[in-house]
């Protein structure tokens, strides 16, 4: 056997030489950055925009606590408890749209082509920004919470049906085999066999939405579809920095432990 | 071993060596009931109504309607706009990807012992990560100026906060014995670090990092509503204008391009791992 010294030097000189792939693994990156920067271009107002960062990163570090107590309409308790309403309920809906879609996207429940299509139909709905969504609500239902919480259920379709259409096609299909030799009829094996082993996977799936629809509430604002997105612009655009603190604050705390609670919850849903 | 009286008429099972399994009470009712209050509020707080999404939904899909046919020959105007998306997004999630990479070793708990800072960057990551990107967008257009600069920056931000936190946590999982062996053989903790826990987290990093500019080319398109360039602008233009093909083709151009990078990227990510 060879003599093999274990110094640092000697064992990294064995490591294997791939430099040719990382050189044009950088290579590609460096030219993507180069291309992509030239689209970089902004009306800059010159050395002005340092002032103007110091200048809401102070006011957004002094949030005024007056509004953040308040329990009326106009309070951030108040608003967050209607933003977490509209994800809440968002979520809900957007499940009971989603779970057809799943059923027919997956390869092992409907025949391959039809699973083609209706997985082509869930990507073209996640496509369209929700804003777009936000604004086609407002025509239906006028600006408020209602629009809102449809555009959230529309804009949680394309994922769930995605994590939904994977949960399904991992099925363990002999349960339904040995269900079916004992005697069971359809609705006993949709009770005993599919529906335990789905809920666990589909619930987490749905606390996972819940948390990003929280999180993604602010975008609803921007159109007038309710929550706490709309104050928060409009403080924004008139320059009202210690208000954006406050309502950022509220925001970020709640997310926060809301985040904190959903992690924990499904941890405990996945160990069973 | 002594049989307890049952309250409920849960359901015991005797096994063969005499032991008794008594059936574990479902938490089921208890969820079921607590969800159909939270519903039932949140149908008040929002007010949710029936009648009017049967009634009014029609003209949903009148919307939808005017799309068809989309106006092919406004094409020629969606190619820039389209493009600036992109190169935004790609120039964002590296600078961000780059960005993340110190911040997430210095909060990773198995590369730095100093509970203090470790604790300080998760929690610095959790609060940027909280922060809506449209908010960010926002401040980055007052800060330079409008336009696709903005928008790189907001997502450079978010691509920051989102790679960052799944990088500590996969550098958490790491086997450190190699990491502990080239130590033991004297080398510096730097290099340590590069040669032994930097190939263990490359390849699901660069496919988180893929992962997340798949979702920032989607997320781009908003950005233009807040004026920081990209689709964004011209999708809000048409739709205040009601020219509905327009926003179709607009929509059908976005359709294809996330499209084509997602299957680019998700090709790249079998590659990876």
């Amino acid at each position: 056997m060879d003599d093999i010294k274990l110094t640092p030097a000697e064992t990294l000189s064995k490591e294997p030489r791939r430099w040719i792939a990382t050189l044009l693994a950088v290579l590609a990156a460096v030219i993507l950055a180069a291309w992509s920067s030239s689209a970089l271009e902004s009306n800059s107002t010159g050395g002005a925009g340092l002032s103007v960062a110091k200048g809401i990163i102070l006011g957004i570090l002094h949030p005024t606590t007056d509004i953040l107590f308040t329990l009326g309409q106009n309070g951030i308790p108040y608003l967050l408890l209607e933003t977490m309403c509209i994800a809440f309920l968002g979520t809900l809906v957007g499940a009971v749209i989603s779970i057809p879609f799943a059923f027919l996207g997956a390869g092992n429940i409907v025949s391959k082509p039809v699973a083609v299509v209706f997985r082509v139909i869930v990507m073209a709905i996640r496509t369209v920004p929700s804003f777009v969504y936000g604004l086609m609500f407002i025509m239906v239902t006028g600006p408020g919470a209602f629009a809102g919480l449809l555009t959230m259920s529309v804009c949680s379709v394309g994922m769930l049906s995605k994590m939904f259409i994977e949960t399904i096609e991992d099925l363990d299909k002999g349960i339904l085999e040995s269900l079916s030799a004992s005697g069971c009829n359809l609705f006993d094996k949709i009770r005993y066999g599919i529906i335990p082993q789905l809920m666990p996977s589909f619930a987490s799936t749905l606390i996972y939405r819940f948390d990003m629809n929280l999180r993604d509430a602010t975008v609803l604002g921007i159109v007038g579809a309710g929550g706490i997105g709309a104050p928060l612009i409009f403080a924004m655009n008139s320059y009202r920095w210690n208000d954006v603190g406050a309502i950022l604050l509220g925001l970020v705390v709640l997310v926060l432990l809301v985040e904190w609670f959903s992690s924990k919850l499904r941890t405990k849903l996945m160990r069973g | 071993m002594v049989m307890k009286p049952m309250k409920q008429n849960r359901k015991v099972f005797v096994l063969a060596n005499g032991k008794t399994v008594i059936e574990k009470r479902s938490k089921a009712p208890l969820v079921a009931v607590l969800l159909i209050i939270a519903a039932v509020v949140s149908g008040k707080v929002t007010g949710f109504d029936f009648y009017v999404l049967v009634t009014r939904i029609s003209y949903f899909f009148v919307m939808i309607g005017d799309m068809f046919p989309p106006d092919w020959g406004y094409m020629s105007a969606v190619w820039t706009p389209l493009l600036d998306t992109i190169k935004m997004s790609l120039l964002g999630s590296a600078i961000g990807a780059l960005l993340c990479i110190p911040a997430a070793m210095l909060a990773s708990s198995n590369l730095v012992k100093a509970k203090a800072v470790t604790a300080f960057f998760k929690f610095f990551f959790s609060v940027v990560r909280t922060l809506p990107t449209l908010v960010v967008a926002l401040i980055a257009t007052y800060v330079f100026g409008l336009g696709t600069l903005a928008g790189t920056v907001a997502i450079a931000v978010f691509t920051f906060a989102y790679c960052g936190k799944i990088l500590y946590e996969q550098i958490e999982t790491v086997d450190m014995g190699a990491h502990e062996a080239l130590e033991a053989l004297g080398m510096g903790r730097l290099s340590a670090i590069r040669h032994s826990v930097w190939p263990q987290v490359l390849p699901s990093f660069l496919s988180t990092v893929l992962f997340c500019f798949e979702g920032n080319v989607r997320y781009a398109s908003i950005l233009g509503y807040v004026g920081a360039g990209g689709l964004g602008i011209i999708l809000n233009e048409k739709i205040g204008w009601r020219e509905y093909p327009r926003v179709g083709m607009i929509l059908i151009a976005l359709f294809i391009a996330v499209v084509a990078i997602e299957s680019l990227s998700s090709w790249l990510r079998k590659k990876l791992t």
